[in-house]
């Protein structure tokens, strides 16, 4: 471990004096420093993806309020790929080789990610992901913000198996049917024969995007759990929650008797909707807009007046959530860690963000991992309000670190996520060295 | 347009029909609206306790806690106390109203005023809210509550609370309470609250030492045949380790037994109802999405790729109107939803009748064109509604008369929303009808669909013709709208998700009959409701798609073919 570590700190000098001495022929110094953001803002995800252009632009802006960063500018440069996936990609490729960005903070499905990380590897680019996801994958190109299944929804069962979240005995896990869902359950499902629960007690069913009608799902689920106390997992995405929810509440599935535990609403998705269906029922985060914190005060303060400032649409209505905190962290983590190499050369930076910390709105200190490219963070259950709030119920006593490769999973349980320096590897089982830069 | 004022004067009474006659409706439960609000305060609670005794003072005061342990203990100890006075401060602690400050004081919150009482004196207390924390409450916890606030309210004076606290005990008995129960029972006069103490009852004397007892309480629950005590009927049919049955008594053995096939036979015919109704409701669904394209496809042959933005128009437009409302007229605003179908009806016809005469008269008889036309007309509507609207959802509310549900049978329940769709798309079934078999306006459309130029040579304008029936037809677009706003999310998307299920349905109906797509969008719905609990939403969607297929090689011409000349040229 010592060696490793002293190799790395070498290289990371050594490479800082290389990035400064390019740095110094290639650039003036008053060049502004290029920032890339990658998310949609027309298509079906504008409605999320939005925010997150909104709340990049806004930490960008404070940056450069402070005087930069090494006395230059950043200067963002935004892009729209339209809810398309391949687009993703093809705009990634434009801001590393047009724009000559130095880092990305970008995309929100699964498949965006995926459809853009080939163009980081072939390009060695640099990108922040703000969202939780399913794990399953490790890059040395990425860092992720968000959470890993075991920084949500495997506390989230824990939880609702405890006396506490209610001791459910039977769970129904209920997904739109596409990558995240599916390897989450996947997870889900081992976890939860781990721990006594068999399949039997487990029924799963998967929709397709934009599904609204319910009513045979939610008299299924009013039927198993009349066999013993059950919990409900969602992973549906987006839209579909609200018929989801709407339905339950009409067949009168109350929270109290079969609570549903959600990993994709948040304050967001509820100011879309009509929260009165919702109320009672949980989702699980790192982060919530009620969290009582200094930072979190400072951080919701300054959204508020940001969003005053440049008229955004929603106006006072507008929120913040989770993957915004997670924007927010990675923004700021990029920016001390130039500061730490003394350059935005990519290679520099990759090697100084692990370690970073930075305190969260969600009132913790919040750092990067040393070795996996995820950041260590705290789970939070939360019970919906009818203001489309959250009140906390449970949380960690702590940051818990991400497992990229879940160690429930056959075939991911010897896979390492370990990006110390000389890069070792994302999926390898024995770690070996890479040195081609 | 000799005459069309006398059939406009017909269509705008058609449109308003329903407007009349839920108006109507409505006032006839405003009775029932009046004696339930009633009840819903009788059955209100005390915002504040009048003052708590020593011991129960002194447990309500250990609330001021985050441990949600420490919580828990303290409704065991009320749940052993059973003191009536302490319950608004359980319903406080149940409905998130409890607030405990620095001092340790426990308060309650008016939600109708604001203020705060305290919890031990009843008096109002100042506080400043930033200085007050609120007791850990998890659903653990509520499931303690409610039966004990169930079992105070059996206290009370009032039988509509006392109704209240019978039904969650029938729902929810524990063990704890047998004793108290039956105590109650010995005073009750209340013939409903009886029955619901009986249940109660007889669930927590499954298991009681004394068979006749167990009989007894296995006979209660058969007479209720609730699925919901399905699994305590369960237990006692199981055998143990060695094979015996736990219950060693065979009376209630059989008892139980009948029991059991009583509850899973009813469950068996709630199954299927449940099925058919869901069924029928997203049939009716289908059905309205797809009407507009009956005609504007079905009848025109115009392959018209902007459908689902036609009802995207018809959903905003009813949101639009619903603002307008909130504004000019709060006290009508629960009326807005009738409004708004003649207002989505006009707007959705304008926006038709502008891309008829803008674009698609250019293009007719050739589909290719047409096709990808209006597939860019939909691209730059749904952009114009994202620069207008944001990209966010809007929030349609359903007004107060149309929310909630009808139960159909015990278990089979359908929203009031889908309950008024399914009657406003017969609705608009009838009033499409009534339009092309009984206006001339009607005639003249079928006359010149199905041989233009003789009814060209007889003198009907084909060309306006063409362009009232796109209207017609995007205006019935923009009802399926209106009645969309009412069940899925308003957003500039709304419109995609229906455009293959609208032709689909269109398809599958036979293309040109209006009827046919009436049959074939009611039967894709009870179809796929009858095949996803099997195959779970997606396969069943694909065998959905599959069916099809193989159906429309069997019968390319649809369900109903149109019979005669019309038909031929196909």
């Amino acid at each position: 471990m010592k060696t490793r570590g002293s190799i790395r700190k070498t290289g990371l000098a050594c490479l800082a004096l290389g990035g400064l001495l390019a740095s110094g022929v290639a650039q003036s110094e008053d060049d502004p420093i290029k920032v890339g953001i990658l998310h949609s803002l027309s298509g079906t995800m504008a409605i999320s993806e939005t925010s997150l252009r909104d709340v990049a632009l806004m930490t960008i802006e404070d940056i450069n309020e402070q005087g930069g960063l090494l006395g230059r500018e950043l200067e963002p440069v935004v892009k729209d790929p339209a809810s398309d996936w391949p687009r993703y990609a093809e705009q990634a490729r434009e801001l590393i080789e047009r724009d000559e960005v130095d880092v990305i903070f970008g995309a929100w499905t699964s498949v965006s990610r995926e459809s853009v990380l080939p163009v980081l590897e072939e390009l060695n680019g640099l990108m922040f992901y703000p969202v939780q996801y399913e794990g399953e994958e490790s890059s040395r190109h990425i860092f992720y913000t968000g959470a890993a299944p075991n920084q949500q929804t495997l506390p989230a069962v824990d939880y609702l198996m405890s006396e506490r979240g209610g001791g459910a005995e039977q769970f129904y896990l209920v997904g739109t049917d596409y990558v995240f869902p599916r390897t989450t359950n996947r997870i889900v499902r081992a976890y939860l024969n781990a721990n006594g629960i068999e399949d039997d007690a487990i029924r799963e069913e998967y929709f397709p995007f934009e599904h609204s009608d319910f009513q045979s799902l939610v008299s299924d689920i009013k039927r198993f759990s009349q066999s013993g106390q059950t919990a409900v997992i969602n992973t549906i995405n987006g839209d579909s929650n609200v018929a989801f929810y709407q339905e339950l509440a009409n067949q009168g599935v109350d929270s109290v008797d079969v609570p549903v535990m959600a990993t994709s609403v948040g304050e967001e998705e509820l100011r879309g909707m009509d929260a009165g269906p919702l109320v009672g029922h949980l989702a699980a985060w790192n982060y919530f807009m009620s969290v009582d914190s200094p930072e979190n005060e400072a951080f919701t303060e300054r959204w508020a007046e940001y969003v005053e400032e440049n008229d955004l649409s929603g106006g006072s209505d507008r929120v913040t959530n989770d993957p915004m905190e997670a924007t927010h962290i990675g923004i700021r983590m990029w920016a001390q860690a130039v500061l730490e190499a003394g350059t935005s050369d990519p290679d520099a930076v990759r090697q100084a963000v692990p370690g970073q910390c930075v305190d969260a709105p969600s009132g913790y200190e919040i750092c990067m991992d040393e070795e996996n490219h995820h950041l260590h963070k705290p789970v939070l259950i939360g019970e919906i309000q009818p203001d489309g709030q959250f009140a906390t119920v449970w949380e960690t006593d702590g940051p818990i670190r991400a497992e990229p490769w879940s160690k429930h999973l056959e075939g991911s349980e010897d896979k390492k996520a370990d990006w110390t320096y000389p890069w070792v590897c994302g999926d390898c089982e024995e770690p070996r060295y890479d040195l081609e830069l | 347009m000799r005459g069309l004022s006398w059939k406009g004067a017909i269509l705008w009474g058609l449109l308003m029909v329903p407007a009349v006659v839920v108006a109507n409706t409505d006032d006839m439960s405003a009775d029932e609206r009046a004696e339930k609000l009633a009840e819903q305060q009788k059955n209100q609670t005390q915002t504040r306790t009048e003052g708590l005794s020593g011991e129960a003072a002194s447990i309500v005061e250990r609330l001021a806690t985050d441990d949600w342990q420490a919580i828990n203990d303290v409704v065991e100890d009320l749940e052993a106390l059973a003191a009536p006075e302490t319950l608004p401060v359980l319903q406080a602690l149940s409905d998130r109203r409890l607030y405990f400050d620095e001092r340790g004081r426990v308060l309650i919150e008016d939600p109708a005023t604001g203020e705060y009482s305290d919890a031990l004196t009843g008096e109002t207390a100042e506080v400043s809210p930033e200085n007050l924390s609120q007791p850990t409450l998890t659903n653990a916890i509520r499931r303690g509550i409610r039966p004990l606030i169930g079992q105070l309210q059996l206290f009370s004076d009032d039988v509509a609370t006392r109704r209240a606290g019978a039904e969650e005990l029938a729902d929810r008995p524990r063990p704890e309470m047998l004793g108290r129960l039956q105590e109650l029972r010995a005073e009750e006069s209340n013939p409903e609250v009886l029955r619901l103490l009986n249940i109660a009852i007889a669930r927590l004397q499954l298991d009681a030492s004394d068979p006749e007892e167990r009989l007894e309480a296995v006979e209660v629950i058969a007479e209720v045949r609730s699925a919901r005590m399905k699994s305590e009927l369960e237990t006692l049919m199981e055998t143990d380790a060695q094979g015996d049955p736990v219950e060693p008594d065979a009376a209630v053995r059989e008892a139980a037994r009948d029991a059991l096939e009583v509850i899973e036979a009813r469950q068996r015919t709630a199954r299927f109802l449940g099925d058919l109704v869901y069924g029928l409701s997203m049939g009716s669904v289908l059905l309205l999405a797809a009407l507009g394209l009956a005609i504007i496809f079905g009848l025109m042959r115009v392959i018209n790729m902007a459908h689902g933005e036609l009802l995207m128009i018809g959903a905003y437009t009813t949101f639009m109107v619903q603002n307008l409302f909130a504004v000019m007229a709060p006290q009508w605003f629960s009326f807005y939803l009738l409004a708004a179908i003649p207002a989505a009806f006009v707007v959705t016809a304008l926006v038709g009748i502008l891309m008829e005469r803008g674009v698609i008269r250019f293009l007719y008889a050739r589909p290719l064109e047409t096709l990808l036309a209006t597939w860019g007309i939909s691209l730059i509507l749904m952009q114009t509604t994202r620069v207008i609207f944001g990209a966010q959802n809007v929030r349609v509310a359903s007004p107060e008369w149309f929310s909630g549900s009808v139960q159909l049978m015990q278990g089979v329940s359908l929203s009031t929303s889908r309950v008024g769709v399914i009657a406003f798309a017969f609705f608009v079934v009838a009033l499409v009808w009534f339009v092309m078999n009984r206006t001339r306006l009607g005639l003249e459309v079928r006359a010149v669909m199905q041989n233009r130029e003789m009814a060209a040579a007889l003198g009907v304008s084909a060309n306006r013709v063409d362009m009232w029936t796109f209207g017609a037809g995007a205006g019935v677009a923009g009802l399926g709208g209106v009645a969309l706003s009412q069940i899925v999310n308003v957003g500039p998307e709304l419109g995609q998700n229906y455009i293959v299920d609208s032709f689909m349905v269109v398809v599958l109906g036979g293309v040109g009959n209006i009827l046919g797509s009436v049959f074939s969008a009611l039967g894709l719905g009870v179809f796929s409701k009858f095949l996803e609990p099997v195959a779970g939403a997606v396969l069943a969607k694909i065998l959905l798609f599959v069916a099809i297929i193989v159906f429309i090689q069997w019968r390319p011409q649809g369900i109903f073919a149109l019979k005669g000349r019309a038909g031929d040229d196909d």
